[in-house]
């Protein structure tokens, strides 16, 4: 079961993969790789078509033309539900669902694939400590947990069947500033840790730095910059870029 | 789905009704007092010549009582030979006779007694005081006076030899008319608040309240003899019925008839007694030492039985029904559109509907509330669906379940709410509708109330209405009690943060 050790996660390519909701395009035709055990963060404004690209490799989207390619096959209908049980999905306000208490949350999965009741708790506790989750906290209900402690479970849930990628839509959107700088902290180290492909969506451009090495920066819904955030600091690929770094904010100085 | 798909499976199981075994012969009777007292009388009739009997009462109107003798699901029933001519049988003459009648109905498979001795005719009936201060002695009369309003029961409204016959026939200038219920249309003429009603003449009251009978001078209303119709068939199986009916014939005059409703009616004398006295019999012991809350009880059985089976049953295709209409949008319209359309046919209809596919009796009670409760049912479980967040539909999608595993583990505990209220829904209103279900047979808290009617009985009437509404009260506490057990801790909580 322990994939991350034998595989080292997933490649995940965009292979011409577009999409469109009626009149809107939200990506343009992109070609766009994600190789094993790397990190990637997404980056730009709302609208920009990063989430899309995250729907379209879950297959929660059929792309309009091209294809994804997973470790480079053509993804096909057929093995979506397969690729969902290797990929954790994280979104923004971690879509617990509120009937269950966190560890039935934790547990869906599992239970599903016919783990035993004992590893199912021990492997809770595990990732509660890697996420640094008090332990009353499994049995609460969402309803009952902070924001924060909401996206650590959500985080545990998605890693529970020990996936060989992990995809986050923006993790911290929906946190107060303490709790969301604790939590890019733990993710770090996480990533690190489980040497995973992590791909991660978000508008925060230090936060994106701050996870990953390499920021690809979308507008429209097509590629505008692929690099570091050096890259995109030093050498914008064109204005838009360059006014997308002027606008993370500085503290003022002291006065 | 679970807790819904297990109530539905233990309600089945519990009141899955055990149909009778043994068949007596099956009288039935109309909604009205003379019908049942010549039920009664052929009941007793049979019993004493050794033929056990049932009378089927109160079951409603004609055409009720008409489909259940031609399929079989009662024997017998009081008719009179007006109603043959004008309403049944639609290529007789209007004055056909008794023997003319006896040779079409015998294809039919249909017997017909001699008359019974009197005639139950219609006839327009004023009080006594105003049409002597209109001068107004004949129907011809109502010509003159425009104005008067007519009160008529429903059934003369709409039959061919009703209203619309009697008014092309006098030319009547009348436009204030409206239906009533024929039991209260006695003390609406007497209030004042009609002029004029039809009756038939061997009604009680009339003499009650001095009402005088307007003189059919253009002979506009036909006979109506009273008279037995049976099943042929029952010439093989039950002889000894059969001529204990025909020795029936000629027995009943006008006088003793009207005499026989005016103790019912009037004097408040029980039906069996009062047939039994005629025929010179006595009534089963069993019968009059029925106790008021054994009666109590098994209507009770009777109506949680309509209510429990009909409801098990919608919750069994119901629910299947609003997942397939929140997947598919454009089937769950016309799933919707559908049950809609079911609901708005009006109660009594839907139960004579069910007449000529199942009967009368419980079947077509619980098949009519059935149906009723699909929208209901139907309509919350869609809604509660497609009401789900999408992100967390999403996340459902993403964590790799197979679409049942996600159906019954995530939606529909979220859906559970809605779907609950929407069962509760539909119990509340079968509390109340199967009161209705008595007119077709089956019984329940309805039958007090027809006979309240009836015999213009406001206690009766509160026999019936009041344990129905304890009844949708209590089922009203019951699903509030199953929907805290069945909704999920974790959705009643309020939100942190």
């Amino acid at each position: 079961m322990s994939a991350a050790e034998t595989a080292g996660g997933i490649r995940f390519a965009l292979d011409g993969a577009s999409k469109r909701y009626g009149d809107s395009i939200a990506l343009q035709p992109i070609e766009l790789a994600f190789d094993a055990g790397s990190t990637t963060a997404l980056i730009g404004s709302s609208g920009s078509g990063k989430s899309t690209v995250l729907r379209l490799l879950l297959g929660l989207e059929h792309s309009d033309s091209g294809c994804v390619r997973v470790d480079g096959r053509a993804l096909q209908p057929a093995d979506v539900l397969a690729l969902r049980r290797r990929v954790g999905y994280v979104i923004q306000d971690g879509g617990l669902f509120p009937h269950l208490t966190a560890m039935g949350n934790l547990a869906l999965l599992p239970q599903h694939l016919g783990w035993a009741p004992p590893r199912i708790r021990e492997r809770a506790q595990a990732l509660a400590q890697l996420t640094r989750l008090p332990a009353d906290a499994l049995a609460r209900y969402p309803a009952e947990l902070s924001g924060g402690q909401r996206q650590r479970v959500a985080l545990m849930r998605a890693l529970m069947a020990d996936p060989d990628a992990l995809l986050l839509d923006e993790p911290l959107g929906a946190l107060d500033p303490i709790v969301r700088h604790e939590l890019q902290e733990q993710l770090q180290r996480i990533f690190a840790e489980l040497g995973k492909t992590v791909i991660v969506v978000t508008h925060d451009l230090a936060e994106a730095a701050w996870f990953a090495r390499r920021l690809v920066l979308l507008r429209h819904g097509a590629v505008v910059q692929d690099g570091s955030y050096a890259d995109l600091r030093d050498r914008p690929a064109d204005d838009f870029v360059r006014r997308f770094v002027q606008a993370q904010r500085t503290l003022p100085a002291a006065p | 789905m679970t807790a819904g798909a297990r109530l539905a499976a233990v309600l089945l199981a519990c009141l899955w009704p055990v149909l009778a075994a043994a068949q007596p012969v099956r009288i039935g009777s109309k909604q009205f007092t003379e019908s049942v007292i010549l039920g009664e009388i052929a009941r007793l009739a049979a019993r004493d010549a050794g033929v056990p009997a049932v009378h089927r009462r109160e079951l409603g109107g004609t055409s009720i009582l008409w489909q259940a003798l031609r399929q079989g699901d009662i024997d017998a029933y009081p008719e009179y030979t007006g109603t043959l001519t004008h309403e049944l049988l639609h290529d007789v003459p209007a004055d056909a006779g008794i023997a003319t009648l006896r040779a079409r109905l015998q294809p039919l498979g249909i017997g017909i007694t001699d008359s019974l001795g009197f005639d139950n005719t219609y006839a327009i009936g004023m009080r006594q005081q105003e049409a002597a201060r209109l001068g107004i002695e004949r129907i011809s009369d109502l010509r003159a006076h425009p104005s008067l309003r007519f009160g008529f029961s429903n059934e003369f409204m709409d039959r061919g030899d009703g209203w619309p016959g009697l008014r092309r026939a006098y030319a009547l200038p009348q436009t204030k008319v409206s239906g009533l219920d024929h039991a209260l249309s006695y003390r609406a003429v007497a209030s004042g608040a009609v002029d004029a009603i039809d009756l038939y003449s061997t009604d009680a009251e009339i003499p009650y309240y001095h009402l005088r009978i307007l003189r059919d001078d253009r002979h506009y209303f036909p006979r109506y003899q009273a008279v037995f119709l049976y099943r042929l068939a029952l010439g093989r199986e039950q002889p000894a019925f059969v001529a204990a009916l025909r020795q029936l014939a000629g027995r009943i005059d006008e006088p003793a008839m009207r005499a026989m409703n005016a103790a019912v009616k009037l004097d408040g004398r029980r039906d069996s007694a009062v047939a039994a006295d005629f025929l010179g019999t006595r009534v089963e012991a069993g019968r009059r030492g029925l106790w008021q809350w054994q009666r109590l009880r098994q209507r009770s059985v009777e109506h949680v039985e309509l209510v429990a089976i009909s409801l098990g049953l919608a919750l069994v295709l119901a629910i299947p029904l609003g997942i397939l209409a929140a997947r598919r949008r454009r089937l769950g319209q016309v799933v919707i559109a559908a049950t809609g359309v079911l609901q708005t046919v009006p109660s009594l209809a839907m139960f004579v509907f069910m007449i000529p596919l199942l009967g009368i009796g419980t079947w077509p009670a619980v098949a009519a509330l059935f149906l009723y409760s699909l929208l209901p049912i139907v309509r919350n479980t869609h809604a509660g669906l497609v009401g789900i967040a999408p992100e967390l539909m999403e996340s459902a999608a993403a964590l790799g379940l197979p679409r049942w595993v996600r159906l019954r583990r995530i939606e529909l505990p979220l859906a559970m709410r809605s779907i609950l209220a929407g069962v509760k829904i539909a119990a509340v209103i079968n509390v109340g509708t199967a009161t209705l279900a008595a007119l077709i047979g089956a019984g329940g808290y309805g039958q007090p109330i027809l006979t309240g009617i009836r015999l213009d009985s406001l206690a009766l009437i509160l026999e019936g209405a009041v344990p129905a509404a304890v009844l949708a009260l209590l089922v009203q506490g019951l699903f509030e009690l199953v929907e805290r057990r069945l909704t999920p801790r974790g959705l009643r909580l309020p939100a942190r943060q």
